[in-house]
């Protein structure tokens, strides 16, 4: 489903060049999950936007369903941001202008793929029924997380990337989320993506990988 | 203390460094704001300081002088009369005089006999001891002139010019303090100058001899009368509706600048939440934190002011002729064409920006002063504090809304019509954003698809961001179309009023009582004249406001070409019969007098009444005016001769009877007009008049359009961060910032939408409420649609222009930058 293949990207400081992702290899199943652990500043997030066709890689290779994402123009991208994956921040990224009902429903409007069974489902199982008049920011933290994921799977992605989508959340919160969201992926297609610092949470995923020094390892254990 | 003030102050400036254009906005806006005001005030000190040079010239506020009953010049003999008669009397001639090569300026000549003078009596402001009187009265003389209309003529001191006749004026020598377009000479000089040999204008008095009101000689008696009064002050009188009318343009150009600063220094507050309880938490008492934000806000005030009064100076010098020619024009009132400010103004300007400075920022000083030490450092919620703030907003509109319609029922007065305006204006600007947040909620349901939904609700939060700018856009428009359909209906129905009223093809202004019967008995026997219509003029007071009465003869004249607002029935055949008189609009208005009341005039052997028969338009006349019958005011002033005349002909023999005209009476081209040079000059007077209000006007616009630039500037800060998300969803960056562009359309249309009737509210108060108290006349309120779309093209200009840069700067925004967006979180 997607293959990555030697990813390099580095930034320009006021101190020199700073290679963040030296030769990055990586394979996704279909419906596959993988956590992506490493330390502040590792590259996580870096190779997170590179996947999502946020930003362009230096050199390397990123193909998802045989697209090479390289290749495509700035619209082209944005149609595959649109309808191509599913993306969850830690800041959740809510549009506070809206509220919650078309929050949820923006981005598969915005794909064109608005499934109103498929949002009641998720609906209910995100347990947002009693919210969807409100604005994000008449939201807990745990709701604005969930509003989140909503939004993110209502376009039914092939691709889930999440970066660090618990990091604002308590454990035991954060536990719960996880768990909302491993169910809701149980059964389809999605192949997910996370970046996490939590070792408790990358366990619960199928595979872990550890980036450091701009490079891909095993994660131990 | 001044260490903690220091540090403290330190940590509040850096703020400006990381955010300059934050600092650009405020100091722009500071900067703005005072530079119209200051402008608009540099124009009237300069008027008001050339009116008082001209009320000290010959002595001051109580000015006490013998005039000819008929208003024509005093023979010298009746000089001699008065001193052999032991009275104090010193002789004046005055008039106007143009000098060679200069086409524009016309000079008021007055000639004096220094040693006659009242004793004590101030020249020029100063006392004639100081003076160098061998200098002047011996040979050849000296033309005494202020420096600044010295500097106008582009001559030197010392020169000895030649007038337009062809005399050479004695040497011009700088007099300070002397008031701006006077030329003072010998009276023997200016008699040779003027041509009016043995021939005075008036006998000047001392004021404590003319207050004791001795008789005059029997003989004298019937010729002259004694009359007390002050150029000046009768000037600043007159022009005080055209300056307070200047001054209420500098004004809201003011508040539109300070709303700039308003939102500049709010926004700064909101950005440093954190860093002001920093502040507090390292032990920063709550007064030394208000104490360093006052600071921070005097020096910024301190640095826009001088920026603002510096090129208020420069605005100033810019407007200052088309000011000049307007009120020599309308009030015959000479300014100096050149700026020489006191250092009040500077001063006066510096307090004034300080204070608005104060006033912009108090908001936000308030706010930091409830800020609470342990509240979470984060912005209000949007939904909840916008709920707020609008009604807020509703309920200062609707109060604003309830002073306007008081000052309307009750007001009578300019002050109360000033009320009425700054209430209607700024009722409407805090109105706005509660109807635009009405409006886009409406709409909100009715958007089919997620981006359009987005739009929407997106415009609508951002309404508190863009409030002020839209406001100060509103404002800026409505003054722009009120001003403007005023001045265009003005000029329609100035220009109807002067065809109907100007039907004669000749007009003539004799020299003098001599010339006038010379004239008279010529014109009479000139076949090509169809109709001779002579008038006699009077000057007098009317509860302490210069009139004219004007005597008439041929009333079916009158009948057919001077338009009467209202009138009794038979209106025309009762003024013949001397059973009534009419009088112009202003007049009537200043005096309420209406139709069928009557009026009481000063003659010399009593009061004449007479019943209100008529009112009439006069545009554009500060003095009042009254028509009579002129057998009647012959009756009352004996021995008046026409003061003019005007002659209907065929048009063809106009430029012959010019040229037979001036060769026979030696009447220069003031003296003889034709029909389409009066209306010509006029037209001019009227396009000059306006030029500064149209000027003061397109600036105002000009600053609203930098207030929305500097508004949507600040905001594309925070815009990157909310537009950041969608882009992520798959908006591309090119299809965003047509849709940030859209939005500002959006809510610029709007306001535009909400100008036009505010801005046609604002042009019926200014012709139906200003105009007739500041003037005393009331015009049809007229609609002129081309004009209100090439404004609103205009501001939809104005609004592209300043919406392009911070669009232009998202659309090229990198990814890197919308990706910091994301980075930021941690």
């Amino acid at each position: 489903m997607l293959k990555v293949q030697g990813l390099c990207k580095s930034y320009t400081t006021p101190q020199g060049t700073l290679a963040v992702l030296r030769g990055i290899d990586l394979e996704l199943a279909t419906g596959e999950s993988l956590a992506l652990m490493g330390e502040s500043g590792s590259g996580k997030s870096t190779l997170l936007h590179l996947l999502a066709g946020l930003d362009r890689a230096d050199a390397g290779r990123i193909e998802v369903d045989g697209r090479v994402l390289d290749d495509l123009g700035e619209g082209q991208l944005a149609a595959w941001r649109r309808s191509g994956i599913g993306l969850v921040f830690q800041q959740f990224n809510l549009i506070a202008s809206l509220r919650v009902a078309d929050n949820l429903a923006f981005q598969a409007r915005l794909a064109g793929r608005h499934d109103p069974h498929w949002q009641a489902e998720l609906v209910e199982r995100l347990g947002l029924a009693a919210l969807l008049g409100r604005y994000p920011e008449q939201l807990s933290v745990g709701q604005q997380q969930r509003v989140a994921l909503g939004r993110a799977l209502a376009v039914r992605p092939p691709l889930l990337l999440a970066d660090e989508p618990t990091g604002s959340l308590d454990e035991r919160s954060a536990d719960q989320v996880l768990t909302l969201l491993l169910e809701l992926l149980a059964g389809s297609s999605t192949s997910l993506l996370m970046v996490t610092h939590s070792a408790s949470l990358a366990a619960r995923l199928q595979r872990c990988r550890c980036l450091q020094g701009g490079r891909l390892l095993e994660a131990a254990g | 203390m001044m260490r903690r003030l220091y540090w403290t102050l330190s940590a509040l400036l850096s703020h400006w460094r990381r955010h300059p254009l934050q600092l650009f906005s405020v100091l722009a806006g500071l900067w703005l704001a005072t530079s119209l005001w200051a402008g608009v005030q540099a124009l009237n000190s300069q008027a008001r300081d050339s009116y008082a040079r001209a009320s000290q010239l010959l002595g001051g506020a109580e000015r006490y002088s013998l005039v000819a009953r008929d208003g024509g010049r005093i023979a010298q003999q009746h000089f001699i009369e008065l001193r052999r008669a032991g009275w104090p009397v010193s002789p004046l001639l005055q008039g106007r005089l143009r000098l060679q090569g200069q086409r524009e300026q016309r000079l008021q000549l007055i000639g004096i006999e220094p040693l006659t003078l009242p004793a004590g009596s101030a020249l020029a402001g100063q006392t004639r001891e100081r003076r160098d009187l061998a200098a002047f009265l011996g040979r050849p003389g000296r033309s005494w002139i202020a420096a600044d209309t010295l500097a106008e003529l582009g001559l030197p001191a010392g020169a000895q010019p030649l007038s337009a006749s062809g005399q050479r004026l004695p040497p011009l020598a700088v007099w300070p303090q002397l008031a701006p377009g006077v030329l003072l000479v010998d009276i023997g000089v200016a008699q040779r100058l003027l041509d009016a040999r043995g021939q005075l204008s008036r006998l000047l008095l001392p004021a404590a001899f003319a207050r004791a009101a001795p008789p005059l000689p029997a003989e004298l008696a019937t010729q002259l009368v004694l009359q007390r009064g002050d150029q000046g002050a009768n000037l600043a009188q007159l022009t005080d509706s055209f300056h307070l009318n200047l001054s209420a343009l500098g004004l809201l150009a003011f508040v539109v600048g300070l709303f700039i600063v308003h939102a500049a220094i709010g926004l700064a507050l909101e950005q440093r939440r954190v860093l002001l309880r920093n502040l507090r938490s390292c032990g920063v008492s709550l007064r030394g934190l208000l104490v360093a934000l006052v600071v921070e806000l005097g020096v910024l005030a301190l640095l826009g002011a001088v920026a603002g009064l510096l090129s208020g100076y420069a605005v100033a010098a810019w407007l200052l002729p088309d000011v000049a020619a307007s009120l020599r024009s309308l009030y015959g009132a000479e300014v100096a064409g050149r700026l020489s400010l006191a250092p009040q103004w500077w001063l006066g300007g510096l307090l004034v920006c300080l204070f608005g400075a104060l006033c912009a920022g108090a908001g936000s000083l308030l706010r930091a002063a409830r800020l609470p030490l342990l509240a979470l450092a984060q912005p209000e919620a949007w939904q909840q504090a916008q709920a707020r703030w609008l009604r807020r907003q509703g309920w200062l509109a609707a109060l604003l809304g309830g002073v306007a319609l008081l000052a309307l029922w009750f007001g009578d007065s300019l002050a109360a019509g000033f009320v009425l305006l700054a209430a209607l204006l700024l009722g409407a600007a805090l109105a706005l954003p509660v109807g635009l947040s009405r409006v886009l909620e409406a709409w909100l349901p009715h958007c089919r698809t997620p981006l359009a939904q987005w739009f929407v609700a997106d415009s609508r939060q951002q309404l508190p961001s863009l409030a002020l700018a839209l406001m100060a856009l509103l404002l800026a428009l409505a003054a722009n179309i009120g001003v403007g359909s005023m001045t265009a209906g003005f000029r329609q129905t100035f220009s109807g009023w002067l065809d109907q009223r100007l039907a004669a093809e000749l007009y003539l202004n004799p020299v003098d009582t001599s010339q006038a019967t010379a004239i008279e008995a010529w014109l009479t026997k000139q076949p090509q004249v169809r109709a001779l219509l002579p008038s006699w003029r009077v000057e007098l007071q009317l509860q302490g406001w210069p009139a004219q009465l004007n005597g008439i003869r041929t009333q079916a004249y009158y009948r057919a070409h001077w338009p009467l607002l209202s009138a009794s029935a038979g209106a025309w055949e009762r003024l013949a019969r001397q059973q009534g008189l009419m009088l112009s609009e202003q007049l009537a208005r200043r005096l309420d007098l209406h139709l069928g009341e009557r009026l009481r005039l000063p003659t010399p052997s009593g009061t004449w009444e007479l019943e209100v028969l008529g009112i009439y338009a006069d545009y554009g006349n500060p003095r009042g005016h009254l028509l009579v019958d002129a057998a009647g005011l012959q009756r009352h002033w004996p021995g008046l001769a026409p003061r003019s005349f005007s002659l209907r002909l065929p048009a063809a023999e106009v430029p012959a009877l010019i040229q037979a005209l001036q060769a026979r009476f030696a009447l220069d081209d003031s003296r003889v007009i034709d029909q389409a040079a009066l209306k010509a000059w006029s037209n001019r007077v009227f396009e000059r008049t306006f030029a500064a209000t149209a000027a003061l006007n397109s600036l105002t616009l000009g600053v609203a359009a930098v207030a929305l630039l500097i508004s949507l500037l600040t905001l594309g800060q925070t815009r990157l961060s909310q537009l950041a998300p969608l882009w992520a969803l798959g908006v591309d960056r090119r299809r965003l910032a047509w849709l940030s562009l859209g939005q500002t359309l959006l809510l610029a249309v709007l306001t535009l939408l909400l100008a036009l009737p505010l801005g046609l509210l604002l042009a019926w108060c200014l012709v139906a409420v200003i105009n007739v108290q500041a003037f005393g006349w009331r015009l049809p309120l007229q609609v002129f649609p081309g004009q209100l779309l090439q404004l609103l093209g205009l501001a939809l200009l104005a609004t592209l222009l300043a919406a392009a840069w911070p669009l232009w700067q998202l659309g090229r925004s990198t990814p890197a930058a919308l990706l910091r967006s994301f980075a930021d979180e941690r």
